[in-house]
């Protein structure tokens, strides 16, 4: 062949040769750049969206190449269950990603297909100390460490409350209860659901009625949640017993919340989790429980709200103080073909230097699983305006109060189908909306629940 | 060409025909076998995204919770003694039937009026009415989701403007139900519509003719000679719209995800919750499967009544 350019066929071929030739020489140093092998990871798709993942694809690209792995990573986005579907796919496949990121319950869904984390979790706790209950009831299974609780993307939902309105319309200064110092304030003490019914009837009256949802999306399960294990109200103990009809505490949290939702607008059983955002954001309510993610938006849409806001652990209960937590779990699984470099890369993303970098980069929305951090990370007492608003976001030692899933101590394969279900969200719906008997709505819970007890 | 099996043409010496062709050879060149052949692509589509997961749903229907053991039919029968899955069941013959009733209602009549309309704005109209059905579900019911937002329910402020009290259009189990069946009928519609009109203007001017000779009134048209016409098409529009209604997922998960109070489940969205977000996937895939004997049934009976009618016209 002769062609324009005055190649021959020969010439062709030599150069082709050379080509292959040429390729197969480099081919080591290509190796060598993957010494360690390959990993793919899925990562959730952060809700701060790009400043988030750039921060968690700049320490995975550093510790790729310092330890010459291949690494692939792909951000999964909750949105739609895509994260769900991806998992259930891998799952059913036994092949995709060697790491995952995996929501609050599906540590234990999986828990025969993901690898032990023992040793990451044995070394991680010598050096930070122990992590908060909620996060060990989802990771440790038995004796043994199933994932690791992951800083991207866990959350508390605390009260984000507006500091003007609370003051004008219920007479509490939510700065002075908590101050962005590791000290309680006058009137912390009191910050109970008994205060927060009055606070309630008062904003509604003045019309900021606090954005508390009430169907089955997890702004509603959590905060519920939260409020009935105030209560001592558990639905199931950690055997899986049924406790809903002969337990009085269940009935004095379904009674609190009937007469709090007098004061709540109707339309919050309908509620998504955007809906108690868009109401703070619109200047419409004095009081939401949520992460930062509402303030963060406020900020750049409507900065006289923003500057407004204060975050603070939610109201303690007649039993115990519980502030809603929900953490997202790195686990690896079993069919990973690199499961050392797996668990090394997220032992490397849970030192506090990766840690502070990523509570930075999601302007404090992030919350390592180890409390002993939060003193060394400076962001949340830096994040602005006002000066100091996410301070009292993380649970600090000095809140007295303890993280909590929704429905645990339940067993987690119960605890899971009650909260997707939002059972406790649609008990009080039926009292409220429906004026149904407080008896047979205990008798519908009890029918609902044991039918998640089938193995 | 009779056949795809031309042999030698006569007259043509042995010396020079074509060899003689085995039995591959001539069943490579039949028509049937060409058919199959290009129909192989579709065919594996079919059999890898339908008929595999249909058959697979059907295996995993049949495990226990954790995929260890067959159960046989324990997951079907454990859930018919759930209170919320009887509401579903019931709420999915509420949401399929009365949707697919108003559908066809609507679609009947929108077809009359365009087909009553002179050709030249005829066309205008038709793709005006179609926008609802081409606009992908889940970005229309967005922006229905926003018509009925909670707080912000564009249609509450009209409300509001002309002094009537706001609505919970996705807060009250009933207004709820409205709500999912009035979005699907709006995006099912325009397909009834489109059917409709293309049954309508088959049918020959001359029937009409011979109805107005004999003194037959609009009504009396319609009812013995457009309607009988039109059977077929009514038949299995119906069969078919009851079908995707029944599996409909994106419209009630994006307006109410279920709720309140499960009233709005319908088999869809009911399936996803218990299978992919409850982690229990031989309920969610019983719960998907479980109208497939009856609506199998239903289909068998509709489509015996139009080969029916097809020989009796034919005849």
């Amino acid at each position: 062949m002769a062609d324009i350019s005055g190649m021959t066929r020969r010439d062709v071929l030599r150069a082709g040769a050379a080509g292959i030739a040429a390729s197969t020489l480099a081919a080591p140093a290509v190796h060598g750049q993957a010494a360690g092998g390959r990993l793919a990871l899925g990562f959730w798709d952060h809700w701060v969206g790009e400043p988030a993942n750039a921060a968690m694809r700049a320490i995975v690209n550093d510790w790729a190449q310092k330890n010459r792995v291949e690494v692939t990573l792909d951000f999964i986005t909750s949105v739609g269950n895509k994260n769900l579907l991806t998992i259930a796919a891998e799952a059913q496949a036994r092949q995709g990603h060697d790491v995952l990121s995996f929501p609050t319950w599906h540590v234990h869904e999986h828990q025969r297909l993901l690898e032990p984390m023992d040793d990451v979790m044995g070394r991680l706790i010598q050096k930070y100390g122990p992590v908060n209950q909620a996060s060990e009831y989802l990771a440790k299974i038995g004796n043994t460490w199933r994932a690791v609780p992951q800083t991207a993307g866990t959350q508390y939902k605390g009260s984000a409350a507006r500091i003007d309105l609370l003051k004008q319309h219920a007479g509490i200064d939510v700065q002075a209860m908590y101050p962005a110092e590791n000290r309680l304030g006058p009137g912390a003490e009191n910050w109970n659901w008994d205060t927060f019914l009055v606070a309630a009837q008062k904003c509604k009256e003045a019309g900021y009625p606090f954005a508390l949802p009430a169907g089955t999306f997890s702004d509603a399960t959590d905060w519920i949640g939260a409020m009935f294990r105030s209560f001592g109200a558990d639905l199931v103990d950690a055997r899986g017993n049924i406790t809903i009809r002969n337990n009085d505490k269940v009935r004095q949290a379904l009674d609190y919340a009937k007469r709090l939702f007098q004061h709540i607008p109707s339309e919050m059983f309908a509620a998504d989790d955007a809906t108690n955002n868009r109401a703070l954001i619109a200047g419409r309510t004095a009081l939401i429980f949520n992460p930062p993610s509402a303030w963060a938006v406020a900020k750049r849409d409507a900065p006289e709200v923003a500057r407004n806001v204060w975050h603070f652990p939610s109201p303690a209960g007649p039993v115990s103080h519980t502030t809603p937590h929900l953490p997202y779990l790195y686990g690896v699984w079993t069919f990973s073909r690199n499961k050392s470099a797996a668990k090394a890369l997220i032992e490397h993303l849970s030192q506090i230097e990766q840690v502070q970098k990523l509570v930075d980069a999601s302007v404090g929305y992030d919350i390592p699983a180890f409390a002993s951090m939060f003193d060394d990370i400076d962001t949340w007492r830096k994040v602005e305006p006002p000066l100091g608003t996410v301070y009292n976001y993380p649970l600090r030692p000095h809140h007295k109060a303890v993280p909590n899933i929704a429905y645990a101590p339940a067993p987690a394969e119960i605890a899971v189908q009650m909260y997707t279900q939002g059972i406790q969200a649609k008990m009080i719906a039926r009292m409220v909306q429906n004026n149904e008997p407080m008896e047979r709505v205990l008798a519908w819970a009890e029918q609902e629940v044991e039918g998640f007890k089938r193995g | 060409m009779a056949d795809g099996n031309v042999l030698t043409a006569p007259g043509i010496p042995a010396a020079v025909a074509p060899p003689r062709t085995g039995r591959l050879h001539r069943l490579a060149r039949r028509r049937s076998t060409l058919a199959f052949l290009m129909t192989l692509p579709l065919l594996a589509v079919i059999g890898g995204l339908v008929a595999y997961p249909f058959f697979y749903a059907i295996y995993l229907s049949m495990l226990n919770k954790r995929m260890t053991r067959f159960v046989g039919l324990d997951n079907f029968a454990f859930l018919l003694t759930r209170e919320t899955f009887q509401y579903v069941v019931w709420q999915s013959v509420i949401f399929a039937v009365s949707a697919v009733i108003a559908k066809a209602l609507i679609g009947f009549i929108l077809a009359h009026v365009l087909h009553t309309l002179p050709a030249k704005g005829q066309r205008k109209w038709r793709g005006m009415l179609l926008v609802p059905w081409v606009i992908p579900p889940a970005i229309s019911t967005l922006a229905w989701w926003w018509l009925f937002d909670p707080t912000y329910s564009a249609i509450n402020w009209m409300l509001m403007g002309i002094g009537a009290p706001p609505v919970a259009w996705l807060g009250e189990p009933g207004w709820a139900r409205f709500a999912v069946i009035l979005v699907n009928v709006w995006y099912g519609a325009p397909f009834f519509m489109i059917m409709y009109l293309a049954a309508l203007k088959s049918v020959p001017d001359q029937l009409y003719e011979a109805a107005a000779i004999d003194g037959a009134t609009g009504w009396q048209k319609l009812r013995y000679v457009t309607v009988p016409m039109m059977r077929n098409i009514i038949a299995i529009t119906v069969l078919f719209s009851l079908i995707v209604t029944f599996a409909n997922f994106d419209i009630v998960r994006i307006l109410t995800n279920g709720g309140p109070q499960d009233r709005t489940h319908i088999f869809g969205t009911y399936a996803f919750q218990v299978g992919i977000q409850s982690g229990d996937i031989p309920l969610g895939s019983a719960v998907s499967l479980f109208m497939f004997p009856i609506l199998a049934v239903f289909a068998v009976f509709v489509l015996r009544g139009v080969t029916r009618r097809s020989k009796e016209m034919a005849g």
